[in-house]
Order: structure tokens, then sequence, then C-alpha cells
């Protein structure tokens, strides 16, 4: 197996309160993200989402633990590392194609001006903004705004995309546009995508692997569900595959009652460092080894557990 | 309707100009003839003295005649006390541009270290705290003792008035830059120099221009008192210089005079605030 392009090695975050005690938002939190993988991270807020891509981008150190990127340490943000922000943290006195010139300048500082502005209108092109070039942020509607960060981000060819939360500030319909067509730029490019997100419906359509987050204080990954739907889904199709209410199932039964539930009743069998894998609607197809019985049996689906191979 | 929208508010402010003209009016005529002095002293000094035709105080149609004067010829220059009100707004209009462009130069570099660095902030803040609050004039003596020169003093004065303002306005709008804008920068890697010139400039400058623009303001009102303290040349000094001569109409006339200049400096910083921000 080759090295994975992100490695997460026991990473924790722990804040001194006022009084002195230390909480702790999560700890013990292992997982590798592989080269072209779609992986999603989904909790409840306060579970330290944020906080595990911060410290992904380098932009926030953690308490205790390492990440590798690359088979080397983080230790500073990085242009291979590109962040598409939740409030698309555009420029505001830069114009669309201002803004992506910034980032690919800071990337290629040598290219010249020709350069740079062909550069940047293959990825305007890209994100579907071709003729709002010359526009400032203030003039363009939510969705067309995270375009640019999309196209900001893609345009510095990083090796790895964070994206956090980057659609839950749209509305319901630019939403789905906008998914879509992150579903199809990442087919596309092959990126590999770090994405956090509550949302159950973008998480099954965009991810290969669902990271199951518990609730905070401290929090730690549950599961790790894989999505067994064929890569060429849409948003129009996704709910008639077989295997789609078997997940989603599984992710709301997650959210709604077993996040809060783990830290006090965790399995005897659970691994920070191997969190259980598991195939919602999959229990046909593959065998179930012994852990499974650990898990208690939900009415909604079954779920398998398989253990991870490395 | 639309009509009563656009005029209305005009119109209200040429009436408030008649009323107040017309009370004015009012105030200052007086019956032809009527004593206002006492007999005796009227017998003493003659006719034309005590009959008061009209009050010390003009009325509105002599100080319209005064300032149509001061316009069709703002510039004549009979003596070191018989300047035109032109010639001596653009002695006060130099004195507040050199010092305050003086004091941009300085406060905008030093706002900027502050705004960066808690520390430098917490070092700075004591003296800043000290210094602010000293009405600029009370450094006349002592500028006028150091520098020897009472232009250049009445300058220093503007440029320590001018000072405060944009120092704090750049230290507050360098440290409340965005934290989304600055994380855009380091996750592209942008180095201190670039950072600051195309991140943090750009996204205090309208922070930095309202500083300048209160500065402005203050150096306005601080260059009428430092001319009357200083003398020579200057709107302030034309003021004091009229009120010697117990020329009522020439007063008003440089009051209005102030007036006007200041709106036109405070209009055009507001122009250039408006260039460098953007909505977001």
């Amino acid at each position: 197996m080759s090295d994975p392009l992100i490695r997460i090695e026991g990473i924790a975050k722990r804040f001194a309160g006022r009084d002195g005690a230390v909480s702790t938002v999560f700890e013990d939190v292992h997982l590798s993200v592989e080269q072209g993988e779609f992986v999603c991270l989904i909790g409840h807020s306060g579970c330290g989402k944020t906080t595990i891509l911060n410290i992904l981008a380098g932009l926030e150190p953690a308490s205790g633990g390492y990440v590798f990127a690359g088979g080397r340490e983080i230790r500073g943000p990085s242009l291979d590392r590109a962040v598409i922000f939740q409030s698309h943290a555009l420029m505001p006195w830069l114009t669309v194609a201002g803004n992506i010139a910034f980032a690919v300048t800071s990337r290629w500082p040598e290219w010249d001006r020709s350069r740079v502005r062909e550069h940047c209108q293959q990825y305007i092109d890209l994100v579907n903004l071709t003729g709002a070039e010359k526009k400032r942020p203030a003039e363009l509607s939510g969705g067309m705004k995270q375009r640019v960060g999309i196209a900001r981000a893609l345009a510095i060819q990083p090796r790895m995309l964070l994206m956090d939360e980057p659609f839950s500030a749209l509305d319901a319909l630019t939403r789905g546009m906008l998914q879509e067509e992150a579903l199809r730029i990442c087919a596309e490019t092959r990126q590999t995508v770090f994405m956090i997100t509550h949302d159950v419906d973008e998480a099954i359509l965009l991810a290969d692997k669902i990271v199951l987050m518990t609730n905070g204080p401290g929090a730690r990954i549950a599961e790790i569900v894989v999505n067994t739907l064929p890569r060429d889904r849409s948003r129009h199709s996704v709910h008639k595959e077989p295997h789609y209410y078997p997940i989603r199932n599984h992710l709301v039964d997650f959210l709604v009652t077993r996040s809060r539930q783990f830290n006090e009743a965790r399995p005897a069998s659970y691994d920070p460092k191997h969190p259980p894998v598991v195939t919602p609607g999959l229990s046909e197809t593959l065998p179930a080894p012994a852990a499974a019985a650990s898990i208690p049996a939900r009415p909604a689906e079954k779920a398998v557990v398989v253990s991870l191979r490395h | 309707m639309k009509g009563l929208q656009f005029w209305g508010a005009p119109l209200l402010s040429a009436a408030i100009l008649l009323v107040f003209l017309a009370a004015w009016h009012a105030a200052t005529r007086q019956e032809a003839g009527a004593q206002v002095v006492d007999a005796e002293y009227a017998r003493l000094v003659g006719k034309a003295a005590a009959s008061g035709q009209k009050s010390a105080f003009p009325a509105p149609g002599d100080v319209g005649r005064k300032i149509w004067g001061h316009i069709t010829d703002p510039f004549y220059d009979k003596g070191p006390n018989d300047k035109g009100i032109g010639i001596q707004l653009a002695y006060s209009v130099a004195r507040v541009g050199i010092g305050y462009l003086l004091a941009a130069l300085v406060a905008i570099p030093i706002g900027f270290l502050i705004g960066m660095s808690p520390v430098i902030y917490r070092a700075f803040d004591p003296f800043i705290q000290v210094l602010k609050p000293i009405s600029p004039l009370a450094w006349m003596p002592l500028a006028l003792f150091t520098l020897q020169d009472s232009n250049i003093s009445a300058i220093f004065v503007i440029f320590i008035c001018s000072m405060w303002p944009m120092l704090i306005n750049t230290a507050f709008g360098v440290a409340s830059v965005r934290r989304e804008w600055l994380n855009v920068a380091k996750t592209l890697e942008v180095g201190p120099v670039r950072k600051a010139f195309r991140v943090i400039l750009p996204a205090a400058a309208p922070t930095i221009m309202t500083g300048m623009r209160i500065s402005i303001g203050i150096a306005w009102l601080v260059i009428v008192a430092a001319e009357m303290l200083v003398g020579g040349t200057g709107i302030g000094y034309f003021v004091w210089n009229e009120w010697n001569n117990l020329s009522i109409a020439n007063i008003i006339s440089g009051i209005l005079a102030i007036g006007l200049v200041g709106m036109l400096l405070d209009l055009s910083l507001a122009r250039l605030t408006k260039l460098v921000t953007f909505p977001e």
C-alpha cells in the first residue's frame, strides 16, 4: 500500500479554561487520506471539525499528535494544501480575476502578467464564471462568490483541497448546483479533498469516505462509512441507488443518537487508531467479522463492520 | 410627489436661510434719528455719532456687500495688515497641508507597526494616552521657544494635532483586519511585505482614511486659533485683525470663509475615503 497523502496520528486539541481546568475538544484522532480520495468529516458543531481542518491547513497547531502531508510533518500553511473557507474570504477590493491572480502570483511569482491572466481564465471558465472576471465580490451572488473561492483554491493546483462547510451559507438551490459542480470538477481533476460538513446528503453525494465524529468534549472518530454508491452519481438520481437509504439512515441515526452516546457506551473493541469501517447496505456481500457483534443493532438498517486493513 | 421629494430639502434650506436673514435684518434695523447714547454725551460728540443710524452690528446687506468685495478681489496685497481674504486662506491651507502631510508620513507607518504587533501597541499606548488629550495650542510656547519661528511653530501645532486620529485609526484598522483574509494570505504563503501592501493596507484603508478625515477637520479647527496666536498671515490672523479694526462685517466674512474651506477639505477626504472603500 502506498503512503497516504495525509496521515493524522493521534491529534488532540485542549484548552486551558479560566479556572485552570483543561478541557479537551477532541483527542486520539487518527485518519489517513489517500491520493485522489474525497473524504467528508461529519459531526455536530463543537466537536472540533473546523479545528481539525485548520490543523491540516497549518493555520492552528494541535495540542498533541502529529500530522504528515506527503510523509512530511505539517508545521505551517503550505501552497500544497488549498483552503476553501466557509465565508468565501474573498478580498472585496480585488476583482474576481484579481482575487484568483493574487493566489496564482503567490504560487508562481516568476510568471509574467499574460501567463497569470491565461491561467486565471482557465479556472474562471472551469467554475462557469466566464464574463464575471472584472466584477468585484460585492456584485456577485453568494453562490458566485463561493465559485470564485473554489477557483482560487484550484488555481494554485494544490495536492489537496481543504473545504470548511463550503456550501453551508448558500440557499438550497444554489447549494445543490455547486455540489454538482464540485462533483464534476473533482472527477475531472482527480483532486484529493478533505471536506467538513454537517449535511448528510452533501456527504453522500460527494464523499468516498465519510468520517463520523462523536460529540465534544473529548470527541473522537467513531467510525468511517465507506460510500458504496457508484462514483458517477448525480444529485438527481443518487437517491434511487439501492444503498442510498441504508447509508443515509446510518448517518442520520449516528448524528441523532449515537454521536451523543458513543463516549459513554464505547464498544470494547473500539480502537481509536483503527476506527471501525462500515458499509451500510452491503451486509449481504461482505462477511461480518466478529467485531460486528459489539455494535448495537439498529432497526433502520444493518451495518457491517470490517476491520481496517493496513 | 417625486418633485417634492427632490426639491423639498433644498426649498426648506432656502426658507431657513431666508428666515434667518430676515430675523438678522430686523434685529439690526434701527429707527433713523433715535438717540442711542446719553444726551450729555451726544452734545459732546456731535450729531453724526449720536444719532446712531445703525447699530454696531452690521445688517445682512452690509455683510453681503463686504463678502462681494472679497469675492471680486480676493488676492489684493496692501501691506502686512491688509491682504485679500484669498491670500490669507492660501496661507492657512498651506500650513495645514504641510503639517498634515508630515503627520500622515509619521503617523501611518507607526500606526501600521502598532497595529501589527500587540507588544509595540502596549509599549506605545501610555505615550499616546497622555499626549492625545493635550490641547495642540499648549504646545505653542514650547514650539516657539525651540523652533524660534512662528510659521514653523504653527505647522508643528498642526502636525501634532493631526497625528493622533491618524495614528489611532491606522493601528485600529490594521489590528482588526479580518482573520480570514490573513488566513488566505497564510495558506498562500504570502511574504510579510507583500501581505502588508496587498492585504493589510487595502483592508485597513477605509479606517485609515476615516482617521485622516477626522485629522483634517481638527487641523482646520486648530489653525485658526494658532494663527490668532502667532499672527502675521492666515485666516485666523485675518479674523483677529478685523476684530482689532472692529470690522464686524469682515469678521463675519472670515468666519464664513473658514466654514466653506473646512467643508471643502472634509468633502475631498470623504471622496477619497469612498475611493478605497469596497462593500463586501
